[in-house]
């Protein structure tokens, strides 16, 4: 039992950046928008947010250049497939390998640079306590993922803006014949999501391993991607969702490290387990017909409007 | 450049005047020389290592030779394409400078007779492909030396990428050593399936340090596991491939520093002699081809004397570290007192010594 808050403090750390650039995703798709660059941006986050912090030393600065730099590349993507109607899959994965090229060369100069951790947000009387660190112990990005999940879920729920984005979602047509600008909401969803996106990516040098590295974020933005359709677009099920995986890979390690009753279940199993529980959320969602109806009908396709 | 009609014919005639030139004129021709990462050069490990090396050959042979690296390519049929590309850019030497690598070389190899391949790390030779190796475990004998006597709860843990056999080497030399010190000493391996995702190596060294390790080794390629190290202040680690003191200024208590350069030059020149031949080499701490950083400030002297000591031995050919006796980690004795096992018995190594937990 002496091993479970160490276990929840590494699974915090590892689930955060999925979670918040999961949820940045989820916005986009509401709005109709499908964007595989989740990767890409989040590079373009993480080396922007190491800069800013190398030079100023400011994680928040850096978390807000991280934000600008993501969103600023998420521009390109909404250009692209919100402007010039292209193809939102091509786009997106274009998006992706630009970021990871673009964050490389940006980077290059910064690789053999440590930078300074962020800091837990809370005293250290708190962050420090070997009990209360596993809710003081960490630092801003984690107490701003679940505020947002509680903020995004109230925006789309319950406010009349979110309302609009999720009919531009969800008919396009009919939210343009009444008079929304669905090219409007879907660069502000879109932006917003790489602004989100950005955000997690520096969270990597700012929270887990205090230098650039390129590409340090080694696939979480496919997982945030995966993540949106586990949820089946619920900001709720998507918290429970990125900390399952979150979950999954951090006691994969320490089964591997541990031995004993952590390695009753065997490591190799550990790793597999995110797939098996995308298989049965999939499952799960077309037994329950309801759910299968979630995805927002407009995902990923082009709005052309006829008049 | 853009090519018109004109230049290409003119390219064309130069190339039909060439035989006339006779031999001279295609051995004062530029060497191309290909290599691939398999990460980043960026990476301040391995990879680093290996374009540290390419450039120590461009700056060795200068105009000579003409280098060019492609680095992150993964392991598997990309790396084959790449290959074909390089020989096909006319590069007449290229270096594939990871494990993985292996099928593909030997695969693309065949296609082209003319070019010489060398393989690092690996154990599949051809007519033009050899291979290259660092002793490594060399630099992890003394690094476990240092981990014997320092490490406070005699858990030390290694974080690997695969279990090939270069790492189990690492991983048993490190053992070896520590436990000519401290014989309680043991060393916990983890494997995490990658050479480059800091956030798992990372969690990989949290995981472990929560569990009472105060001593983390690695085998991937960068400095990530240090720095959690030097965060949580355990007593230390080992820069893996180059000195990583920057990022671990008090956990880094040495490094091993890979210096291909060398390597690189030689094979260079007897590409360009027309002497070069599938070679087979395997160099270490003696050739510094394997080099130690400096010795962190806290440790204590007598233990930098102990560390220095299995250095130089094996340096002087004095110390081997693979010496029966050796009992692996059931119990069964595996070599000979007196018996040193031999380079073949080493690159197939697929099991632990004694006081190496079982990975699970």
């Amino acid at each position: 039992m002496e091993m479970l808050i160490p276990i929840i403090v590494t699974l915090v750390g590892a689930a955060t950046p999925i979670l918040i650039a999961a949820l940045g995703e989820l916005v986009a798709e509401k709005s109709g928008v499908l964007n595989l660059g989740v990767e890409g941006m989040m590079l373009v986050g993480a080396i922007a947010g190491f800069v800013a912090q190398f030079y100023t030393g400011n994680p928040y600065l850096a978390l807000l250049c991280g934000a600008f730099a993501g969103a600023a590349v998420s521009l390109i993507f909404a250009f692209l497939t919100l402007s010039l109607s292209a193809n939102q899959t091509a786009t997106g994965l274009a998006l992706t390998i630009f970021g990871t090229g673009l964050s490389a060369l940006a980077g290059a100069p910064y690789s053999a640079k440590p930078i300074a951790l962020m800091q837990p947000l809370f005293p250290d009387m708190l962050a420090r306590d070997p009990f209360w660190r596993v809710f003081f112990g960490y630092s801003f990005p984690v107490y701003f993922s679940f505020i947002m999940v509680a903020a995004i879920w109230w925006f789309l729920k319950r406010t009349r803006s979110g309302l609009i984005l999720r009919a531009v979602g969800e008919n396009d047509h009919s939210a343009h014949s009444i008079g929304y600008s669905v090219t409007g909401v879907r660069y502000a969803a879109v932006v917003f999501g790489g602004a989100m996106a950005g955000i997690a990516g520096a969270c990597f040098p700012l929270l887990l391993t205090p230098q650039w590295a390129e590409s340090m974020t080694a696939g979480r933005g496919w997982i945030a991607v995966a993540l949106v359709v586990f949820a089946s677009w619920r900001p709720l099920r998507l918290l429970a969702g990125a900390y399952l995986f979150g979950l999954v890979m951090t006691m994969e390690l320490y089964a591997k490290a541990g031995g004993g009753v952590l390695a009753v279940i065997p490591s190799e199993l550990w790793a597999a387990l995110p797939y098996l529980a995308t298989i049965v959320v999939l499952v799960l969602i077309s037994i329950r017909r309801d759910a299968s109806t979630n995805a927002p009908a407009c995902l990923g396709k082009p709005f052309m409007p006829t008049n | 450049m853009t090519l018109s009609r004109r230049d290409i014919l003119k390219i064309g005639g130069a190339a039909a005047a060439l035989p006339l030139l006779g031999g001279t004129a295609f051995a004062q021709e530029k060497l191309k020389v290909g290599f691939i990462y398999v990460g980043t050069i960026n990476d301040n490990g391995y990879n680093y290592g290996h374009n540290q090396g390419r450039i120590f050959l461009q700056d060795a042979l200068g105009d000579a030779v003409e280098t060019t690296y492609v680095e992150n390519v993964p392991e598997g049929p990309d790396c084959e394409r790449v290959l074909r590309e390089l020989a096909q850019q006319g590069n007449k030497l290229i270096f594939a400078t990871s494990f993985g690598f292996g099928d593909a070389v030997i695969k693309v190899a065949a296609e082209f007779p003319d070019v010489a391949f060398e393989h690092a790390t690996g154990y599949m030779k051809a007519d033009n492909v050899g291979l290259y190796n660092a002793r490594f475990y060399e630099g992890r004998a003394v690094c476990g030396t240092i981990a014997g006597h320092l490490s406070k709860t005699g858990k030390a843990a290694y974080i690997g990428s695969f279990p090939i056999p270069e790492v189990v080497m690492g991983i048993n030399a490190l053992a070896l050593s520590g436990r000519r010190i401290n014989p309680a000493f043991t060393v916990k391996p983890v494997y995490i399936s990658t050479w480059n995702d800091p956030a798992k190596e990372g969690d990989a060294a949290r995981a472990l340090i929560d569990q009472g390790v105060d001593i983390i080794a690695q085998h991937t390629d960068g400095p990530a596991a240090l720095q959690v190290a030097q965060e949580r202040g355990i007593v230390g680690g080992f820069g893996q491939g180059a000195d990583m003191s920057a990022f671990a200024p008090e956990a880094q208590l040495t490094a091993i520093i890979d210096h291909w350069g060398p390597h690189y030059v030689n094979s260079a020149k007897a590409v360009i002699a027309g002497t070069w031949t599938a070679g087979d080499t395997w160099e270490g701490l003696k050739e510094e081809v394997v080099q130690m950083g400096a010795y962190n400030k806290k440790i204590p002297a007598d233990v930098v004397a102990d560390a220095e000591k299995i250095r130089t031995g094996q340096i002087d050919g004095s110390f081997k570290i693979f010496t029966g006796p050796i009992k692996d980690n059931t119990g069964a004795e595996r070599v000979a007192a007196g018996v040193a096992m031999t380079d073949a018995e080493l690159l197939s190594m697929d099991w632990y010594v004694e006081g190496v937990e079982q990975p699970v």
